[in-house]
């Protein structure tokens, strides 16, 4: 994984609660087999005017202009704003590939979703959590003639607003750790290899049945 | 040691370490395996010279992309092939047992674990699908989890966790009959909210709980991610050890007796304590009709489709607008004059045997209703429907005008050819009514089996304990 560094970047607004996996990534698009090229397909139902299939050329489609991703002020949006409940529904890791594809590195949102916020980590995304009325403000912000452009210093835990407001976040001190290293979670585990062989040997003792 | 919840039982017992920020490397018995989630978890393996920790811990079986028709074709679409061939290699090449689409085993994943014996009370399970929550039913700990962490299982055989906070949801009494565990887990959501249950483990306990055969209780568990819990668990009893007793994947008579005596210990204590403790009122339940684009969108039957200008939060609101329009409804339409245009029964939700004796108990001697394009059974495994074929439910269905399948996820989710067109409205068993799930700009409204049998032959949504 690649380290998260810090940067600022503009901010790119979805004014509705509990977006779904299934609307971040539909279907269709999880039968490939590779972790890259989602990004075109990143909200393809609302993005795009005509129905979406895998291996089409995403340039040639028509666009919904009433879809904020689509609207030229967020142009080269890295950081995504939603409401509660982001990415519930399906486990696909699919999400957090496309949204990366389209340039995301941060989400912000009052809430997410359990699986999603957990891939989100595995990919290199940071999810911040903010209370309901900072997202609140955000929204204002971001909804502006001009592109609200926020700094995000992960190392310092500080979102930086054109206003000269600094705004703290949250964020779990070993997660925090493994996106600054870019740390394969894999190899950190298997650091651990005689604990689990200890662990194994003990059920194996106890509860023979689980390895039957 | 105190009075401990189940979860506290099932997190202590599979704990190898903690690490001094408290994150848990937290030991996983078995692994669920199918072909949308898994292929890049393989590649990472390889990429990195990795061989499964224990390949025997893993069970996979193709279900998502899996024709429910014609199966002697093969898989017509190419990459949806390409996918179940990848699945095919990489069990080989790994060493993994795969129930082929061939297979008469073959099913959802889901419904093939329990019905294996795969799923044993007291063990973690874990797959690359939010559904996985329906294992909690046997008292295991099971939750969905995306492809970088299905690649870590199979390396490791452990995940990094940390502890869910604790929710008890309960039933304060038993249920009015005709209301089915569909219904339950439907009017828990519609009370708690999507998001009721994050951060969370739910218990689901309580007489309308215990009530419930297995099958019932997988059909509660399988939907606390639609409340956003980590994960649903149901205490175990002697219907539970009666159900895994005798499976191929069970303990041996040898064993099963010392397994068992632990299994009854699963239970939360007499005084254990709950971040969170939610009451239901269970006399007061109806049969639920979900009428939006989440689950926490639903109503009774005998209710009216809600008004968004009588809701107070302007985000629940907006919300609530945007569904109807994508709905296709109108607020103060009675539940009862919707009408739909296909029926779906089946899913990991409700593809269990119980389910489809519901459904067939419904549409005996009666018609799909004029205005249903289709209406598709599809069990949820292949013994699932030798069962149901076996009981002479295929006839039932058949002559009722329904189309019998082949076992999968099929319309669920709409990644084979089953799917809603655009516009089309479905009374669906499946567990999610998101906008495109079963087919772009599809409609879905969901139901229990026998609500869905009971709109197929009458034309529209109705209080099935009326017909």
């Amino acid at each position: 994984m690649e380290p998260f560094v810090n940067f600022a970047g503009i901010v790119c607004p979805l004014d509705r609660a509990n977006v779904d996996t299934d609307a971040i990534i539909p279907k269709q698009f999880l039968k490939s087999i590779k972790r890259t090229g989602f990004g075109p397909n990143l909200f393809d139902e609302w993005r795009y005017l005509d129905r979406g299939e895998p291996d089409q050329d995403c340039r040639q489609r028509p666009l919904n202009p009433d879809f904020v991703l689509n609207d030229p002020r967020y142009a080269g949006a890295s950081i995504l704003l939603a409401r509660e409940n982001f990415g519930c529904g399906s486990s696909r890791e699919h999400a957090p590939w496309a949204l990366m594809g389209q340039g995301f590195r941060v989400l912000i949102a009052p809430s997410f979703a359990d699986i999603f916020f957990n891939n989100c980590f595995k990919n290199g995304i940071l999810p911040i959590r903010l209370s309901g009325d900072l997202v609140d403000d955000l929204f204002k912000l971001a909804g502006g003639p001009e592109a609200l452009r926020i700094a995000v210093d992960l190392v310092a835990q500080t979102l930086h607003l054109p206003t000269g407001r600094t705004i703290p976040f949250e964020v779990d001190a070993f997660r925090r750790h493994c996106l600054l290293e870019g740390l394969d979670d894999i190899s950190l585990t298997l650091q651990h290899v005689e604990a689990i062989r200890a662990y194994e040997a003990r059920r194996l003792a106890e509860a023979p049945w689980l390895f039957a | 040691m105190g009075a401990r919840t189940l979860y506290d039982k099932l997190w202590d017992e599979h704990v190898v370490r903690y690490d001094d920020n408290g994150t848990a490397l937290l030991y996983i018995d078995r692994q669920l395996v199918h072909e949308v989630t898994s292929p890049q978890a393989f590649e990472g393996l390889r990429l990195a010279g990795r061989k499964p920790w224990r390949a025997a811990a893993n069970l996979a079986v193709p279900d998502h992309n899996v024709p429910t028709i014609e199966r002697a074709l093969g898989i017509v679409d190419p990459v949806s092939r390409l996918q179940v061939e990848t699945l095919d290699a990489n069990c080989a090449e790994f060493g993994i047992t795969e129930l082929r689409m061939g297979d008469p085993r073959q099913g959802i994943v889901h419904v093939i674990g329990p019905e294996q014996g795969f799923t044993l009370p007291g063990m973690t399970i874990v797959c690359g699908d939010s559904h996985t929550a329906t294992h909690g039913a046997l008292g295991a700990l099971a939750f969905g989890i995306g492809t970088s962490e299905v690649e870590h299982v199979l390396a490791t055989q452990c995940l990094l966790q940390r502890k869910s906070k604790t929710m008890l949801v309960e039933l304060d009494g038993p249920v009015a009959p005709g209301v089915s565990a569909k219904d339950i887990v439907l009017a828990i959501i519609g009370q708690i909210g999507t998001a009721g249950g994050t951060d969370h483990v739910i218990e689901f306990a309580g007489e309308a709980i215990r009530d419930l055969t297995m099958e019932g209780r997988m059909t509660v568990c399988n939907m606390a991610i639609e409340a956003g819990a980590r994960a649903g668990l149901i205490a175990v009893d002697q219907k539970t050890i009666d159900y895994v007793r005798g499976r191929p994947y069970a303990p041996s008579e040898a064993l099963f007796e010392q397994a068992a005596a632990h299994w009854r210990t699963l239970v939360s204590d007499p005084g254990a304590h709950f971040d969170r403790v939610v009451t239901v009122s269970a006399a007061s339940i109806r049969p639920q009709v979900s009428w939006g684009t989440s689950p926490e969108m639903v109503v009774p039957v005998d209710a009216r489709v809600p008004d968004p200008a009588a809701e107070p939060d302007p985000v629940k609101a907006a919300g609530m607008r945007l569904a109807l329009e994508y709905m296709g409804l109108t607020a103060g339409t009675p539940i009862t004059e919707i009408r739909p245009d296909k029926v779906f029964i089946g899913s990991c939700t409700n593809g269990r045997i119980e389910d489809l004796r519901a459904a067939a108990a419904v549409a005996k001697g009666r018609r799909v209703a004029e205005g249903i394009r289709q209406a598709l059974v599809v069990p949820g495994s292949g013994l699932v429907k030798a069962q149901a074929e076996a009981e002479g439910l295929d006839k039932i269905f058949i002559e009722a005008g329904f189309e019998w399948r082949d076992p999968g996820c099929s319309m669920c989710l709409a990644m084979n050819a089953d799917r809603l067109e655009p516009g089309e409205r479905c009374a669906s068993t499946s567990n999610r009514n998101f906008e495109g799930r079963q087919g772009p700009r599809g409609r879905t409204h969901l139901v229990s089996p026998a609500m869905a049998a009971a709109a197929a032959v009458t034309g529209h949504f109705v209080d099935v304990r009326g017909l």
